[in-house]
C-alpha cells in the first residue's frame, strides 16, 4: 500500500489539462470581477453601506471605503496573471488572498461559489500550473511537459467533494418528499418562454427536478471520472447548469463549473485546445523550439503533500460540524455555510429590535432602514449571527448616543421552505448581553416541525 | 457494471427530465391569469378610486376659493367638509406609489406628510417666498396644511377667519392656502389623465416576475405603505412605538382633532379592499393577492393564509375602533390601546411581507443569490 501510494506520487502526467484548466479559471476569474464592477455591486455591497456583517473570528477584515475598489482591480489583474501564466506563483497567492479578503468583508454576499473559488486557489497556490504554455515558460526559456498526477487530480477530488456534498445535503425530507423549495421558485417562473405556464406549474416536474438534481450531485464525478461515460456526463454538466442559470440568478457560476468539468477529460483532448489557442497566438511569432523541456519535480514536497493532505482532510470533516449542534440546521443554521448547502432553502424573514432602558423598562423599535440596506436587512432578518451582530451595532450605537441602561430585544418571525411564519428569536433575550461563539444559541427558538436527512 | 451504471442513470434522468407526454392527465397548468390580477386593480380598483378622489378634491377647491374669497363661518364650515371628504378618499391612494405618482417623486410626498411644520408655512405667509415644488416643503403642504391653516390657526373659529380677513398677513394666508390647494389640483390631475390614458395598459401588461414589472412594483408598493404610511404614520409612530416617549402632536389630522382614528379606518379598509380584490364602487370581489394566494396554495395543509391576513386585519380594525376618535386624547388618556392596535397591525406585515411574499416568490435582483 504504501509503496503504491509512493508511485502514485510519483506518477507523472501531462502537464496540458492544468494549463488549460488554469487559463479556463483566470480567465473566468477576470470576467467575474469585471461583471462585478459593471453591475456597480462594489459600491452597493461595500461602499454604500454603514454597516457590514463580518464573519466571526474575521471582525477585522471589512472595506476600506473608496479603496476598496482597488482591492478589486488587484484581484482582477491577478487573475489575468493567472490565466497568461506570469509570474504564477505570486499571482495566485494575490488572487487568493484579494478574492478571499472580499468574501470575508461582509457576509451578506456569502455565496457557497465564492467560497469555491477561495478554496479552489488556494490549492491552486500548490500546484504548477505554469508549468506549461505559460508566459513564464517564455521568460525562463523552459518548459516542463510532465507534472505529478496526483496535481491535477486533487483538482478532481475538490470538484468531487463539491458535488458530492451538495447530493448529500439534497437527501433531506423537505427536498426530496415536499418538493421544496423548488415548489415555491418553479411557478414563479411562469415567464419563460415554452415551458413557463405549463411545465413550471405541474407537481411532478417539481419532483422530477428535485429528485434529478440531487441524483446528478451525487453522480456526476463518478461519471465524468469514467471514460466511458464521459462526454454524457459533461453534457449534463453543460445542460443541467445552463438550465439553472436560465431559471436563477446565480451569476458567473454555472460557467465556471463548466469551465472547471474540462479538468477530467484526457491530456489530447487539452492538448487540441492548447492548438487552437497557438493559432491565436501565432501573430506573437513565439519560437518553443529551442526552450529545454523538462518533467516537473516539486523541490519542497515534503511541506506541500502534508498541507495538502490536511487541507482535504478539513475539506470533508467541516461541512459535518453541524452535527455537533442540537437543534435543525436549516432552521438554526449552525453549521449551515461553508458546507456546500447550494439552493435548498427558501427562507424568509422579518426582525425588529427595541432598545429598551433595563431600568425603567421604557424602549422604543429601531427602523432597521435606518442602518442597513435592502439586502442586508433580508439577509439579517433570518440568520441569528446576523440578528446578533447586528444587536450589537445597535446597543453600541444607542449608548453612545447617550441612552442608559441599553438593553436590545428582537422580535423575528421566519418562515422556511413554504411553512408559515413562525417566532424565530426568544423576545425576553437581552441580545447585547449574548456573545456570538461557535456554542449553540439558546436564544433562537425551535422549529416546530421535523426536517429529517442530511 | 460502468455501462448499466450509466444505463440506469439516463434512464432515470430521461424520465425525470424530458418526458412531456404524461402531462396532460393530472396536472395543472398554471391557470392563474396575473393580467386579470392587474386589470381588476386597475379598472375595478384604483382608477375608480382616483376618479372619486378626483372629484371630491375639486369641491375642495371650489369650497376654499370661496372661504378665500369670502372668509366666513359659512364658508370656512363648507371647506372643513369637504376637505373630510377629500381626506378621507385619498386614504385609498397612498398606496398607489406606482407609475405618474412615483415619477413625480413621490405624488403622496405633497399630499400627505405629517405632522406639518408649522414654521416653515408661518414663514411662507408672512415673506410670500416659499416654493411648494422643492422636498422641503413636503411637510408644509397637501392635507396636513390645510388641516393647519383650517383648523389650527387660531383658538376659536372666529380667530381663524380672522387671519383670512382682518389679520396684517390675511393676503398671506390666502395665497398660502390658494397655493396649496392648486399644487394638490395640479398634481393630481397629472396622475389621474396618466391613469386613464397611457398608464393603464402598461400596468395591465407588465405581469412578469421582474424587479420593475408592475406586478412585483405594486405588491412592494402595498407591502410599503401598509408598514410605514399605515402601521407607522398613523398608529405606531404617534404611540411611541418608535421613540422614547408617545408623540400625540404628530397624529394625523392633529388640528381637527376629530378625525384620526376615522382617517386610519378607512385606509385599513382600503388596504384589506385591494388585498380581496373587491371594486371600489360596489361589493364585486375579482382577482387579487387572495385568490393569488388561495391558488399557489391549493395543496397546502392548515389554515389558508388569505384566511389568516384577513382575520388579522379585522382584529386590527377591532382594536382602532375601540380608541378614541382622535388619537392624541387617546394617547394622553390610555396608550396602551394605541400599541395594542399597533401590534395588531404589525402582526399582519409578517404575514404579508414574509408570508405572502415568499408564496408569490417575487424576483428581486439585489445581487447573485443563490438561495442560501
Amino acid at each position: 500500500m504504501n509503496t503504491r501510494f509512493k508511485t502514485y506520487l510519483n506518477t507523472p502526467t501531462s502537464a496540458a489539462p492544468l494549463a488549460v484548466f488554469r487559463i479556463g479559471f483566470g480567465v473566468m476569474m477576470l470576467l467575474s470581477i469585471v461583471r462585478f464592477w459593471w453591475h456597480g455591486w462594489i459600491k452597493t455591497l461595500y461602499v454604500l453601506p454603514k454597516f457590514h456583517f463580518s464573519y466571526y473570528g474575521f471582525e477585522w477584515i471589512k472595506p476600506i471605503g473608496d479603496y476598496t475598489y482597488l482591492i478589486f482591480a488587484l484581484c482582477g489583474i491577478s487573475a489575468f496573471l493567472v490565466a497568461i501564466g506570469l509570474k504564477y506563483r505570486l499571482a495566485i497567492i494575490t488572487f487568493f488572498l484579494s478574492f478571499t479578503y472580499i468574501e470575508l468583508m461582509d457576509k451578506t454576499a456569502y455565496l457557497n461559489h465564492y467560497y469555491f473559488i477561495s478554496v479552489l486557489s488556494f490549492l491552486m497556490v500548490f500546484l504548477p500550473a505554469n508549468a506549461y504554455f505559460s508566459v513564464d515558460n517564455l521568460l525562463k526559456k523552459r518548459t516542463y511537459t510532465s507534472i505529478p498526477k496526483w496535481t491535477i487530480d486533487s483538482i478532481k477530488l475538490l470538484v468531487s467533494i463539491v458535488y458530492i456534498y451538495a447530493g448529500l445535503a439534497k437527501l433531506n425530507s423537505d427536498w426530496l418528499f415536499k418538493a421544496m423549495p423548488l415548489r415555491i421558485w418553479l411557478p414563479s417562473k411562469y415567464d419563460l418562454p415554452f415551458v413557463g405556464v405549463s411545465f413550471m406549474q405541474q407537481e411532478w416536474v417539481h419532483y422530477a427536478m428535485s429528485w434529478s438534481g440531487m441524483l446528478y450531485d451525487l453522480c456526476i464525478p463518478f461519471l465524468l471520472f469514467y471514460k466511458r461515460t464521459r462526454w454524457f456526463a459533461f453534457a449534463l454538466v453543460v445542460f443541467f447548469h445552463v438550465f439553472t442559470r436560465v431559471l436563477f440568478p446565480i451569476g458567473m457560476f454555472p460557467y465556471i463549473m463548466i469551465v472547471t468539468a474540462l479538468i477530467f477529460f484526457d491530456a489530447n483532448f487539452h492538448r487540441r485546445i492548447l492548438s487552437v489557442i497557438k493559432i491565436l497566438l501565432k501573430p506573437l511569432n513565439i519560437n518553443s523550439q529551442t526552450w529545454r523541456a523538462e518533467v516537473y519535480h516539486y523541490t519542497n514536497r515534503k511541506i506541500i503533500l502534508p498541507i495538502i493532505a490536511v487541507f482535504f482532510v478539513f475539506q470533508m470533516v467541516f461541512p459535518f460540524r453541524y452535527l455537533l449542534y442540537p437543534d435543525e440546521l436549516f432552521w438554526t443554521e449552525e453549521g449551515y455555510r461553508f458546507s456546500w448547502r447550494v439552493m435548498l432553502m427558501e427562507k424568509m424573514g422579518y426582525t425588529t429590535f427595541k432598545i429598551v432602558d433595563a431600568e425603567t423598562g421604557h424602549g422604543f423599535l429601531v427602523d432597521n432602514s435606518d442602518f442597513l440596506t435592502p439586502l442586508q436587512e433580508k439577509q439579517m432578518s433570518f440568520q441569528p449571527d446576523f440578528i446578533l451582530e447586528y444587536a450589537h451595532y445597535l446597543g453600541d450605537h444607542f449608548k453612545s448616543q447617550g441612552h442608559k441602561n441599553v438593553q436590545v430585544f428582537a422580535e423575528s418571525y421566519v418562515a422556511l421552505n413554504g411553512r408559515l411564519s413562525q417566532p424565530y428569536i426568544n423576545t425576553t433575550t437581552d441580545l447585547y448581553k449574548e456573545k456570538e461563539s461557535f456554542r449553540p444559541k439558546r436564544w433562537i427558538l425551535p422549529l416546530h416541525d421535523e426536517i429529517k436527512g442530511f | 457494471m460502468l455501462k448499466k451504471i450509466a444505463l440506469v442513470f439516463s434512464l432515470a434522468l430521461i424520465v425525470a427530465c424530458s418526458s412531456s407526454d404524461d402531462s396532460s392527465q393530472g396536472g395543472t397548468t398554471d391557470t392563474f391569469d396575473r393580467s386579470a390580477l392587474l386589470k381588476n386593480l386597475a379598472d375595478n380598483i384604483i382608477i375608480p378610486a382616483y376618479q372619486d378622489f378626483g372629484i371630491k378634491l375639486t369641491n375642495l377647491k371650489g369650497s376654499i376659493n370661496a372661504f378665500v374669497a369670502t372668509p366666513n363661518q359659512n364658508t370656512l364650515d363648507a371647506a372643513r367638509k369637504t376637505w373630510l371628504t377629500a381626506y378621507s378618499a385619498w386614504q385609498h391612494l397612498e398606496m398607489y406609489n406606482i407609475g405618474k405618482a412615483e415619477a413625480l417623486n413621490q405624488y403622496y410626498y405633497f399630499m400627505n406628510i405629517y405632522p406639518v411644520t408649522v414654521s416653515d408655512i408661518e414663514n411662507g405667509v408672512l415673506t410670500g417666498a416659499f416654493d411648494l415644488n422643492t422636498p422641503s416643503y413636503h411637510d408644509a403642504q397637501g392635507f396636513p396644511a390645510l388641516d393647519y391653516l383650517l383648523y389650527g390657526l387660531a383658538a376659536d373659529d372666529a380667530g381663524i377667519i380672522a387671519k383670512f380677513s382682518t389679520d396684517k398677513n390675511a393676503q398671506g394666508y390666502k395665497d398660502y392656502l390658494t397655493a396649496v390647494i392648486n399644487q394638490m389640483d395640479k398634481l393630481t390631475k397629472d396622475v389621474i389623465t396618466d391613469w386613464t390614458t397611457v398608464y393603464r395598459d402598461q400596468f395591465v401588461n407588465s405581469s412578469q416576475n421582474t424587479a420593475t414589472s408592475s406586478l412585483n412594483k405594486f405588491v412592494n408598493d402595498y407591502i410599503f405603505y401598509y408598514e410605514k404610511g399605515l402601521r407607522a404614520n398613523k398608529i405606531g409612530i404617534p404611540a411611541g412605538v418608535f421613540s422614547s416617549t408617545p408623540l400625540p402632536n404628530k397624529v394625523e389630522g392633529y388640528y381637527n382633532q376629530k378625525v384620526s382614528k376615522a382617517l386610519s379606518l378607512e385606509a385599513l379598509n382600503a388596504v384589506q379592499n385591494v388585498f380581496n380584490g373587491k371594486s371600489f364602487n360596489g361589493s364585486a370581489t375579482g382577482a387579487s393577492f387572495k385568490t393569488y394566494l388561495d391558488y399557489l396554495e391549493t395543496n397546502k395543509e392548515g389554515e389558508k393564509l388569505s384566511m389568516l391576513i384577513n382575520n388579522q386585519f379585522d382584529l386590527a380594525r377591532t382594536k382602532i375602533q375601540a380608541l378614541d376618535s382622535n388619537f392624541s386624547a387617546q394617547i394622553n388618556a390610555d396608550n396602551s390601546k394605541m400599541t395594542a392596535a399597533y401590534d395588531a397591525l404589525q402582526r399582519a406585515v409578517v404575514y404579508l411581507k414574509v408570508d405572502m411574499v415568499q408564496a408569490f416568490n417575487i424576483s428581486v435582483d439585489y445581487i447573485d443569490a443563490d438561495g442560501d
